[in-house]
């Protein structure tokens, strides 16, 4: 099917985001027609800043992009979409207060007056070719993650596009979800559409018909799947063989409950139970992986946890002592620490020092204050410098303003910050989300570590590579519920999936 | 040949002073325009501003009197500013300070002065935090925003002052002046010999900025301003009661309201009529912006202010121009600000 | 009977520069700017028709000057806003303040003395029907504008791609970029129609409500407009109930003075029923199903 005539390519794009980095260096990058091919690369590796300067949405510092071998000129989405690209991305462009009809006809609809009528009737034709179907009068607010895909993909079909770029478009589906996604590439590429699909997951890399890695901003190759294997394809992402942690070093896990959720209800955003009867327990030393699609309720299960989601129904302990709807400094200071899911939205105040960030949870602290309203800075340098070393933080001095440092930099602070309190247990949201593979072992190893010196984990994570590495106990959540607890040994990755994906398994 | 905006990394100090300087002497050259197309001579009414503000001895005891209510009331919204809450109530809370303060001097006149004008003080603290209140339970309780009701607080306190002076408060003697009576002897503040000048209240107002700078830059309560002000999500995540930090920074702008609204009659006037303030609450708002929310440069901008001020009283005596006209300097130097603001947040760069 | 008719016409009347403030109000905040400077182009929307009324004598002029420094003073605060991504809430009280000063300034010359104002005139043959043509066909022309500007609001709004567009630009500014609309001059597109429109309801009280120029005399009537447009949940047919709703407060000040309520209660009425209102508005639930714009009062910065 696929043609060998380039539809797309791009000569030496480079963009410079101050002060120091180099998102995109010299890439020279091409496009066949009818192809699908994978971008594939670390979070950080420069794939979307380059998709964005394909859709115009950035301006590249150098370099030139052809399309059917003639300069075009990109300086808006406007001037993209007219080249007839699209690019959906990963937190979609929807209106969510307007219908699906009404988000299609938003700048390309002709008729002033009704135009969501005026689209109403290719989108249904569009619907039925590639079998993309959704209730076209519903708001996007009704719909789900998948359907909202499913509209993003309409509306660059409608607007007639050839070349489509999906940013991460599997990472917020189902299993079930993903194998309808890539029969609907399929149905694409059999129309002579062009697919660029940004992925960081091997295994969807290789579906495609060809691969092209990128790493720190640098094009390092272009592939097809059926010349390379996984290994190959990993050393070109990370650029040396990582020693994976494998095997944790032996240890008895006591008996003593530090946690124990009981029938756990929570009540998400939306007003619905986001948790509904969640039970578990975790011991001393304990790693307990919880894994699911992100908005199955682990985000309001961690947050009712530490009391800052209020608990309609059931009961936890730590360590015996009841913190139901207890007040979240409370819970904190009975030993928790919590490492939050959006590190610069929640985790640090990017306009204050490093030093006034380290300090967020044990600045009030009879250890640290005079007659407990006097905050001496000076005590905590000490314990602040001994944990930019722990944890190689890079920071000049403590009162340098947090908006300089890197996502690394900054989740390594919070850690940081966490840990420097007593604790018995930490509760972990996505904490190696978007960072680089140093980090992303860096946190992993200090996990393991605290581990080690019997600290309870609970290890809320998407990425299933992670949970296995690091788990001791494997819990899957789907829609609220707990649907299955495995000792680690016990678990295999295919149950799991499928537990994911809402499958009933029996027995678990 | 294009142009390119980059958000600028790290903002120097002084580049911030420096364009806030230039700010300030653009709207002051825009307002000259401005007064020219008005027939307004703008260097004579410069010149009389400055000559009445600094250059005399008596107005420079006049700038300190207008300095004493600004400093209070720009310190108190200082604070509650940077907990990114909005009060811009203070003139409403002034003037509550002041009414509740008459009602102590003109019914418990028979108490020893050192009885009473501390009573005054506290009446008057309590009075703005109170007006405060109100604002601050919607917003915490109903989340209505502040802006709205502290706006709508002022305008009824209006009323409510309004009401006491025309109605049960009038002094029978005053020939039908909208006033209450002289207050007694003993409820009047002492003030420093030959000026008008209230020492007690200029003496709290400097305490207030002293004491302001400790709780904000030394205290665990400053700090949970800052952390609430620069993020509220992660207040709420660190387990910060940020409700309590609205509440505290609400009702201490307000009773510094309150204080300033007690030297205005118990220290000025000596009664409460309806003209106890030239917008003081609003110039406050223009003041703490201006000092970039630290107590040095709100206490160097209060100043300069005050200044500014009794030039504009000496403009309506000397050139018969509405006292509202004020006003045009501190919309037209926030516009400047917040114009020039870009330019220390972003880098321009003309490019080929 | 008659004597009804008259209060309801009243009413009306009084609401109109409310409901020509509050559609203004609603054209700026639906494209996500937070516009707490209403009452200063409110009042430069007074001294300014006035002062053109009186210079040419002629008061429609009046009104089309009123009209222009409306859109003159909301740019100040749209490029402040838009351009400089300046701080939104700063810039609408620095707009406030800066047109009560200069309204003062040039008003000074005009305090007390008379204007030609805009008559009643009445829309025949609507006029008419028996009472509803006395109480809406009998009154002046800018209230028939308002009825006019009511149905085309509702229909731009809801029925047209235009609606479509200021939704997107106020709820997911991101989207409407990537769809090829220019947030930018949507933006400046609602500013402009909004100051226009807030610049002629001043106009209205100095040339038709009162009229006559007095210093101030706008009286939070823009404050009014800001909490109104919260109340009406910028919809316009909201807007009409809650600009009527206030008028009534107004004129009952005037009705019930007689009946010994000291005039200052009855005058700071308004101001209490907008707090009533505004926690009325402000609750959780009423706000979600209504649909305030989401980026209200966050500048929206495009990368480049």
């Amino acid at each position: 099917m696929t043609s060998d005539n380039i539809i797309l390519e791009t000569r030496n794009i480079t963009k410079f985001f101050p002060p120091n980095i180099y998102a995109n260096y010299k890439i020279n990058f091409n496009l066949k027609e009818g192809e699908i091919h994978a971008l594939l690369g670390e979070n950080g590796a420069g794939k979307t800043t380059l998709m964005r300067i394909l859709f115009g949405e950035l301006t590249p510092d150098e370099g030139e992009i052809y399309i059917k071998g003639k300069k075009a000129r990109i300086k808006s989405p406007r001037d993209a979409i007219s080249y007839k690209i699209w690019m959906v991305h990963q937190h979609f462009r929807l209106v969510e207060n307007l219908t699906v009809t009404e988000n299609i006809a938003l700048g390309l609809a002709n008729k002033i007056i009704h135009p969501e009528k005026e689209v109403e009737s290719k989108i249904k034709e569009i619907m039925e070719t590639y079998e993309l179907r959704v209730d076209i009068n519903a708001k996007i607010w009704q719909l789900s993650t998948g359907e909202k895909q499913r509209v993003e993909i309409l509306k660059a079909l409608y607007a007639g596009s050839k070349i489509l770029i999906l940013d991460e478009p599997t990472s917020v589906l189902t299993p079930l979800e993903r194998e309808r996604f890539f029969k609907v590439l399929k149905k694409l590429k059999e129309n002579r559409t062009s697919i660029i699909f940004i992925t960081h997951k091997l295994d969807e890399a290789m579906k495609s018909d060809r691969i092209t890695v990128l790493r720190k901003g640098k094009l390092i190759a272009t592939v097809y799947p059926y010349e390379i294997d996984k290994n190959e394809l990993v050393k070109m992402m990370i650029g040396k063989n990582i020693s994976f942690l494998t095997t944790k070093n032996k240890r008895s896990i006591s008996n003593k409950k530090v946690l124990n959720v009981k029938n756990l209800w929570v009540l998400g955003d939306r007003g619905v139970y986001a948790v509904q009867g969640a039970t578990f327990e975790l011991k001393e030393g304990e790693i307990l992986g919880i894994a699911g699609v992100a908005g199955n309720g682990q985000k309001e299960l961690a947050e009712a946890i530490v009391g800052l989601r209020p608990i309609s129904k059931g009961e936890i302990y730590i360590c015996e002592k009841n913190i139901t709807n207890k007040p979240t400094r409370f819970i904190y200071d009975n030993g928790v620490a919590f490492i939050p899911e959006d590190r610069i939205g929640t985790g640090v105040i990017i306009d204050l020092s490093v030093i006034d960030n380290f300090i967020l949870k044990t600045y009030y602290l009879p250890e640290y204050t005079k007659h407990k309203i006097f905050i001496q800075y000076n005590k905590f340098l000490n314990t602040f410098n001994d944990a930019v070393k722990k944890y190689g933080i890079i920071v000049p001095n403590p009162y340098f303003p947090v908006k300089t440092l890197s996502g690394g930099n900054i989740q390594k602070l919070i850690l940081a910050r966490e840990l420097s309190k007593k604790h018995k247990l930490i509760i972990a949201l996505h904490p190696t989300y978007g960072l680089d593979v140093a980090t992303t072992n860096a946190v992993r190893k200090t996990l393991l570590e605290e581990s080690m010196r019997g600290t309870s984990i609970l290890l809320i994570s998407e990425d299933l590579e992670e949970i296995f590495l690091l788990s001791d106990k494997i819990a899957v959540m789907y829609r609220g519920k707990i649907v299955g607890v495995f000792e680690k040994e016990k678990a295999d990755l295919h149950t799991i999936g499928l537990l994911m994906a809402g499958e009933e398994i029996r027995g678990a | 040949m294009r142009i390119r905006i980059r958000k600028r990394v790290v903002e120097s100090k002084r580049k911030i002073i420096l364009i806030k300087i230039i700010a300030v002497l653009s709207a002051l050259l825009a307002d000259a325009i401005i007064f020219l197309f008005m027939n307004v001579d703008p260097l004579r009414a410069y010149y009389e501003i400055l000559r009445a503000a600094f250059l005399t001895e008596y107005g420079l005891t006049e700038t300190i009197v207008k300095f004493i209510p600004l400093a209070l009331i720009s310190f108190g919204l200082m604070v509650v500013f940077k907990a990114q809450t909005w009060n811009i109530g203070a003139e409403g809370q002034l003037l509550m300070g002041a009414i509740v303060t008459t009602w102590v001097a003109l019914n418990l006149g028979f108490l020893p002065s050192y009885i009473i004008i501390p009573l005054m003080y506290f009446s008057g603290f309590i009075a703005g935090l109170s007006w405060a209140l109100i604002p601050s339970f919607l917003k915490i309780k109903l989340h209505v925003n502040e802006v709205l009701t502290t706006f709508m607080m002022n305008l009824i306190a209006q009323k409510i002052l309004e009401y006491f002076v025309y109605g049960p408060w009038r002094d029978p003697h005053g020939w039908g002046f909208p006033q209450t009576a002289m207050f007694p002897e003993n409820a009047r503040l002492p003030i420093l010999p030959g000026t008008r000048i209230h020492y007690t209240t200029l003496l709290l107002a400097l305490a207030t900025c002293f004491i302001l700078y400790v709780l904000i830059w030394k205290t665990t309560i400053g700090y949970e301003i800052k952390v609430v002000g620069g993020n509220i999500e992660a207040a709420r995540y660190a387990g910060i009661n940020i409700a309590k930090i609205v509440f505290l920074t609400m009702i201490i702008s307000g009773g510094l309201a309150g204080l300033a609204g007690v030297g205005e009659v118990g220290g000025i006037k000596f009664r409460l009529n309806p003209n106890v303030s030239p917008g003081y609450g609003y110039t406050g708002i223009v003041i703490a912006w201006l000092g970039g929310l630290n107590p040095l440069g709100v206490a160097i901008a209060a100043f300069l202010y005050s200044g500014l001020l009794v030039g504009g009283d000496a403009l309506q005596v000397a050139m018969r121009l509405p006292q509202a006209t004020i006003n045009i300097f501190n919309g037209s130097i926030l516009f400047f600000i917040l114009a020039f603001d870009f330019f220390t947040r972003y880098e321009i760069k003309l490019e080929r | 009977m008659n004597e009804w008719i008259s209060i309801i016409r009243t009413i009306i009347e009084a609401g109109t520069p409310l409901l020509i403030g509050t559609l203004g109000q609603i054209a700026i905040e639906r494209t996500g700017i937070l516009n707490l400077g209403a009452e200063g182009i409110m009042i430069m929307g007074a001294v300014t028709g006035f002062a053109f009324a009186r210079i040419t004598g002629n008061p429609w002029i009046g009104l089309v000057a009123a009209i222009l420094i409306g859109i003159f003073f909301a740019l100040i605060h749209g490029v402040i806003s838009i351009s400089f991504n300046g701080n939104q809430t700063i810039s609408g009280l620095a707009l406030t303040m800066f047109g009560i000063g200069l309204s003062g300034l040039i008003g000074r010359n005009y305090i007390g003395i008379p204007v030609k104002h805009i008559p009643r005139i009445p829309l025949f043959p609507l006029d008419k029907i028996p009472i509803l043509g006395q109480i809406l066909f009998n009154t002046n022309p800018l209230v028939y504008l308002s009825f006019l500007l009511v149905l085309i609001y509702w229909f731009i709004l809801y029925k047209t791609k235009i609606g479509i567009i200021v939704r997107a630009v106020g709820d997911s500014p991101e989207t409407a970029e990537s769809m090829g609309i220019s947030v930018t001059k949507v933006k400046y597109l609602g500013t402009i129609i909004g100051g226009a429109l807030i610049g002629l309801s001043g106009a209205y009280l100095s040339l038709i409500y009162i009229p006559a120029w007095i210093e101030g005399m706008t009286a939070g009537r823009g404050w009014i407009i800001v909490s109104l447009t919260v109340f009406a949940m910028w919809d316009p047919i909201y807007a009409v109930f809650g600009s009527y709703l206030f008028g009534g407060v107004e004129v009952m000040q005037y009705i019930l003075q007689p009946y010994g309520i000291p005039p200052a209660f009855l005058s700071m009425s308004p101001y209490i029923v907008t707090i009533l209102v505004l926690c009325i508005a402000s609750r959780e639930s009423i706000k979600k199903r209504l649909g305030a714009p989401k980026t209200l009062g966050k500048p929206y910065i495009r990368e480049k």
